[in-house]
């Protein structure tokens, strides 16, 4: 373990990391959003969805440092005195969730998909990079759209709003695979016809070994890089299907359901309803974005 | 020198006349647009908002909403089931034909047809016969003392030109072809139809020749062109007034009313709707739907309804969910409504400990689960008014879940009878109790009209009783049947009332105009300087 | 060459019709049309005879042949909100989606090319690393944010250019165009900034990665060797083989552009195809929802096609391994 870590902190990645400022503090964000949002069941100051609590006098409090703000109510309350930042909070947890699951879920399918069509070629390759083809062509979000249509005019709505969660989760993951699958096709080509492979495959090893043990680490790099950009736009994604209204139930409310409540308000000068929860999905989505950026430099010496 | 003269006379002259004839165009925009002009197609505010600019009916509205001469210039129930109506002279269509008894014989018919949504209006008529040129009788199936409130809504078309466009019934959803009066209009009303763009915009110029210029409510009118556009989004509405890109907004979103008070030239209008917003019950099921509660269903306990209904704090609702806007309410029609009796309008008081002592008392100590079905873009606020009664039942223990939907689901899922407690706007075009209780709480039994939006199913023979009495007889009596009626209603508990809509409007300052409680603009009254 | 284009058409046809199928299945059964249409007041019987009317008693695969038989003729029947043939409201609309498109597409390359060069070429300058920051901020900002903060601040605070629509059009034969007159220009600026502003940022660092990729390339060093000016090298050689690439994206990016269209068209009230679909997806206007996706799954399967012929070519070795690299 203490070598693993002397190793990391010696590489060229810690190094890069160390020099770049932005790279830290896009860092540092991240996991506040992360921390908070996995936390939040016990260092949230209010629980949004305690509905008992909840009193209609409390609606609209302004944040705390302005005039009519209070201290409870750091940074104010919504329409229905749900505390704001609580509701960030919590909602940033369902945000990251379903952004972090598509995006797993869209990795595994992919790189599964990207190895078998790479290392066994034929006619399942033909078949896996030609649907890759057509959905690349579909923009992620309609694809989304599309899924999550037909799953809310399959399922009634009761049984649908227990899995909405799941189903938006599905639908992202589902429309961002064909990136690694045809990342990791690629690299799997290449692989297969190195020495080392070749000489794996003569003595006996069994392909599945092979994949696993000889190709999957070689096409990681890139892999990684796709995934971190891409967890950003999963968590995009999530927004906007919650803000056209298609998106996780309201009894859960991400951060895009946020911003399209208190969107409602942003004339009316409730802002704080809308800004904050817009302004965390922005820093959270950026200092993702800033880290992927930096990963892939990192990882790709040609462009330093 | 003197050919100068005539020139700079000519030039003023040519100055005073455009002056005279300066186009006074209002910019008006809804979130709704109304998605057909036939006049008997749909019975929907959006739809008759625009209409009613266009067409006129044989009686029309005063600006507080009681009975004036319109096409007709007055009318007599000269037998029990026999009304006439004699029209006024003189009166063209905006294509040139002459008004006459003819077109109100077909108007009525095709008010009547199988396609028609304006059946409510016409439920009694049995139909409607010339008696001179312009003189026509109504024939009822029961005598309708309430017939003119409903012929009020009934607009006026041309028998030649419908005939002449195959458009003799109101249009349907069958024909595999466009009718011509879903683009197309011809009324006799104050302005005409220049341009139609659905869902983007509806321009109407003034008709000269309207009757009604004359009237002295239309005097001070100067308005020449309507423009209406419908913009959804409640967001981009207000910037469009605020930029000033539109000049009237029918609908501005409660929560800006304050911002656009404060605004330089803008208005704001405000004024009670004919509408009440309620939460209706099953009260009919042996097992409740959506609940914890097996075999058996808390809300037939009068004592459970209670609790439900002391448990909502309605001051909050009306100060913060509504800011306001809304007129707290005991009962199901505003004072508006013919048939309006003020002892009758009186609240179960918010009591949350009363609620928790019915609720056990009824068995139920530790409250229950239950599934509250909301529409989502419908009424004003609604979800956020569900939201927060959902809130204040969980304080007395009663677990409800939020179904929130747009318009098109809700409406299908609560008249399927799926549902256990359900919020429903209910607005009165006729301004007669009947048509609330008929609707409402009736028992549904075929018959049409009867309980047709009673998805609580909540009956009781009394009530029946009352309501059929309601439809026949007249003067005191029918009063006496209303009153009981109401006091029924308060004392049984099927519905939830929470409170009548206020309507506020927002526009320009240079633009006047009468607020409406029925929610429709008349331009025919509006001035803009 | 002719073998290939019926290859790939053939291949388009099994995703046409699964599209087809999902459309049509997607929404069969959400909401009811049947409530709409009948409004507030209705008697049982009007609504079985509308139920039957509309044919929507009928088994789930015969609505289904049925649909597809008059796509085929570019039928799609009545729209159920607004009565009228939903073909000629999809043409109606159309001119305005793809007015708004192109703009925003254009105002992309115009913008997003200059940058991705200058940034490629100068990439450790002070400007380059904003323009850089500034480009994620861009792809971290989601379409709805940027479309309302651009109506909050020049319609509401400013007040110079409209929040909604399309302005004054003129008709030239079906087609209504917005570009002849100055209200019509002007409602263009705010939605087609706020559509563009992604695929901007995207064909910005397409551009720059390129030019790296290329600066580095043997013949570059070739021609820096000849003593040829760097203007010279930079647009004569870099640029002109970086363009290939970015034509290509920015075609298949075009399908992007239209449907997150649907998102712009919502916030600014733009009379297209996409808020046509979001107000009938709200109302549950079966018709127009499976036109709608039909017609763009066309198109995208139209776009795919086309950028593969282009690539056969420009260059038929791309054929097998495009689109590989992870930029």
């Amino acid at each position: 373990m203490a070598a693993t870590l002397r190793r990391f902190f010696d590489s060229d990645l810690w190094w890069s990391f160390t020099r770049s400022p932005i790279t830290m503090l896009s860092a540092l964000v991240a996991l506040i959003c992360i921390l908070g949002a996995v936390f939040a069941p016990w260092i949230a100051p209010h629980n949004p969805f305690d509905l008992a609590s909840l009193n209609l006098l409390d609606a609209f409090k302004p944040p705390s440092w302005t005039e009519e703000g209070e201290a409870q109510y750091l940074l104010g309350t919504d329409d229905q005195g749900r505390d704001v930042l609580s509701a960030i909070m919590y909602g940033a947890r369902v945000s990251l969730l379903v952004g972090l699951s598509a995006t797993l879920f869209a990795t595994t399918l992919g790189i599964t998909l990207g190895l078998l069509a790479g290392y066994l070629g034929g006619k399942l390759d033909a078949l896996l990079m030609r649907i890759c083809d057509v959905q690349l062509t579909f923009p992620s979000i309609l694809v989304a759209l599309l899924i999550d249509g037909v799953v809310r005019a399959a399922l009634p709505r009761e049984v649908h709003d227990q899995i909405a969660l799941f189903v938006v989760i599905f639908a992202i993951g589902i429309s961002e695979w064909p990136k690694f699958a045809r990342t990791v096709r690629g690299s799997t080509m290449v692989e297969r016809n190195k020495e080392y492979v070749q000489a794996a495959r003569v003595i006996g090893v069994a392909p599945p070994r092979i994949m696993l043990s000889h190709v999957l680490p070689n096409v990681l790099g890139p892999v990684l890089v796709i995934a971190t950009l891409n967890l950003g736009l999963a968590i995009l994604s999530e927004a906007t299907l919650s803000f056209l209204g298609v998106g996780v139930p309201a009894t859960q409310p991400s951060l895009g359901t946020l911003i399209r409540i208190g969107n409602d308000f942003l004339f009316s000068g409730e802002w704080w309803i809308t800004i904050f929860p817009g302004v965390t999905l922005i820093a959270m989505v950026l200092s993702v974005n800033l880290l992927g950026d930096w990963l892939r430099d990192a990882l790709n010496p040609k462009l330093r | 020198m003197r050919k100068l003269f005539w020139v700079a006379t000519l030039a003023l002259g040519l100055a005073a006349g455009s002056i005279g004839a300066e186009a006074r165009s209002v910019r008006w925009a809804a979130s709704g647009d109304p998605n057909t002009l036939d006049p008997h197609s749909q019975n929907v505010g959006t739809v008759s908002m625009v209409l009613q600019q266009i067409y006129d009916t044989l009686i029309s509205r005063t600006q507080e909403l009681g009975l004036a001469p319109g096409l007709a210039t007055r009318w007599e129930q000269q037998e029990p089931n026999r009304w006439r109506f004699w029209l006024r002279d003189g009166v063209k269509f905006h294509e040139g034909e002459a008004f006459t008894a003819d077109d109100v014989v077909f108007s009525v018919t095709r008010a009547l047809a199988p396609t028609s949504n304006y059946g409510i209006y016409v439920d009694t008529v049995e139909r409607a016969v010339q008696v001179e040129p312009l003189v026509v009788d109504i024939i009822t199936k029961i005598p309708d003392p309430i017939l003119p409130n409903k012929i009020a809504s009934v607009f006026m078309m041309s028998r030649s030109w419908s005939e002449k466009n195959n458009a003799a019934r109101p249009q349907n959803t069958r024909q595999r072809e466009e009718m011509h009066t879903v683009r197309n209009t011809n009324g006799t009303g104050a302005f005409r139809l220049t341009a139609r763009e659905a869902d983007v915009r509806t321009v109407m110029t003034r008709n000269n020749d309207w009757w009604g210029w004359k009237e002295e409510t239309s005097r001070e009118a100067n308005i020449t062109e309507i423009v209406f556009r419908p913009i959804a989004s409640d967001a981009t509405r207000i910037a469009a007034l605020l930029s000033g890109e539109v000049d009237f907004v029918l609908d501005p979103p409660l929560q800006d009313l304050n911002r656009l008070r404060q605004a330089q030239n803008i208005r704001v209008l405000e004024g009670p709707e004919v509408r009440t917003i309620f939460l209706a019950m099953d009260v009919h099921r042996d097992e409740l739907l959506y609940s914890d509660v097996k075999g058996r269903n808390p809300m037939r306990d009068l004592r459970v309804r209670q609790a439900l209904y002391h448990a909502i704090d309605i001051q909050a609702i009306h100060r913060t969910t509504m800011r306001g806007q809304s007129v707290v309410t005991g009962t199901f029609f505003p004072s508006q409504v013919n048939g309006y009796v003020k002892e009758e309008d009186v609240r179960l008081p918010y009591d949350a400990a009363r609620a928790r002592a019915l609720l056990a008392e009824a068995g139920y100590p530790n409250g229950f689960e239950i599934t509250l079905d909301c529409p989502n873009n419908r009424y004003i606020n609604d979800e956020q008014i569900c939201q927060a009664i959902v809130a204040m039942w969980a304080r007395v223990g009663i677990r409800a879940k939020l179904n929130a939907m747009p318009l098109a689901p809700f409406f299908a899922k609560i008249q399927r009878d799926d549902t256990s407690v359900y919020l429903l706007g209910w607005g009165v075009p006729t301004l007669d109790a009947l048509y609330s209780f008929q609707s409402l709480v009736a028992t549904r039994n075929g018959a049409q009209g009867d309980g047709i939006w009673n998805y609580g199913r909540y009956s009781n023979p009394r009530m029946d009783e009352l309501v059929q009495r309601m439809k026949t007889q007249s003067g005191e009596p029918r009063m006496e049947a209303i009153r009981e009626a109401l006091r029924i209603y308060r004392e049984d508990v099927p519905h939830i009332p929470l409170h009548h809509q206020m309507i506020p409007w927002a526009m320009r300052s240079n633009l006047t105009i009468p607020h409406m409680a029925n929610n429709q603009p008349y331009f025919r009254w509006a001035r803009m300087n | 060459m002719f073998a290939f284009i019926i290859s790939r058409i053939l291949q388009a046809l099994p995703v046409m019709l699964t599209v087809a199928l999902i459309s049509f299945a997607m929404f069969a059964y959400v909401g009811d049309p049947v409530a709409i249409m009948l409004g507030q007041d209705f008697t049982e019987a009007q609504r079985e005879a509308l139920v039957k009317d509309l044919g929507l008693d009928q088994p789930f695969w015969v609505q289904f042949a049925t649909f597809l038989g008059n796509a085929v003729q570019g039928e799609f029947g009545l729209s159920y909100r607004l009565s009228r043939p939903v073909a000629d409201l999809i043409a109606e609309r159309a001119p305005a989606t793809l007015e708004l498109a192109f703009t925003a597409a254009i105002l992309a390359l115009l913008i997003g090319v200059p940058l991705g060069v200058y940034t490629g070429l100068y990439r450790n300058s002070w400007l380059s690393r904003f323009f850089l920051t500034f480009s994620l901020v861009g792809v971290s900002l989601p379409t709805f944010l940027i479309g309302i903060l651009l109506i909050l601040v020049f319609a509401v605070w400013l007040g110079v250019l409209p929040s909604f629509g399309r302005g004054d059009t003129v008709k030239l034969g079906w087609w209504s165009t917005g570009f002849l007159t100055w209200t019509g220009i002007k409602a263009l600026v705010l939605p087609s900034i706020t559509l563009g502003l992604f695929q901007l940022t995207l064909i910005m660092r397409l551009v720059r990665a390129e030019m790296l990729e290329v600066l580095r390339a043997d013949y570059i060093k070739f021609a820096r060797a000849r003593g040829l000016p760097n203007r010279a090298v930079h647009f004569g050689h870099a640029l002109k083989n970086t363009l290939v690439p970015v034509i290509t994206i920015v075609g298949l990016q075009l399908g992007a552009i239209i449907a997150f269209a649907i998102v712009t068209e919502t916030v600014f009230q733009w009379p297209g195809m996409g808020l046509l679909f979001i107000q009938s997806v709200n109302q549950a206007d079966i018709p127009v929802m499976a036109a709608y996706l039909l017609l763009i799954s066309a198109l995208f399967v139209t776009i795919n096609l086309i950028v593969d012929l282009l690539y056969y070519a420009v260059d038929p070795r791309l054929r097998i391994g495009r689109g590989q690299g992870a930029h």
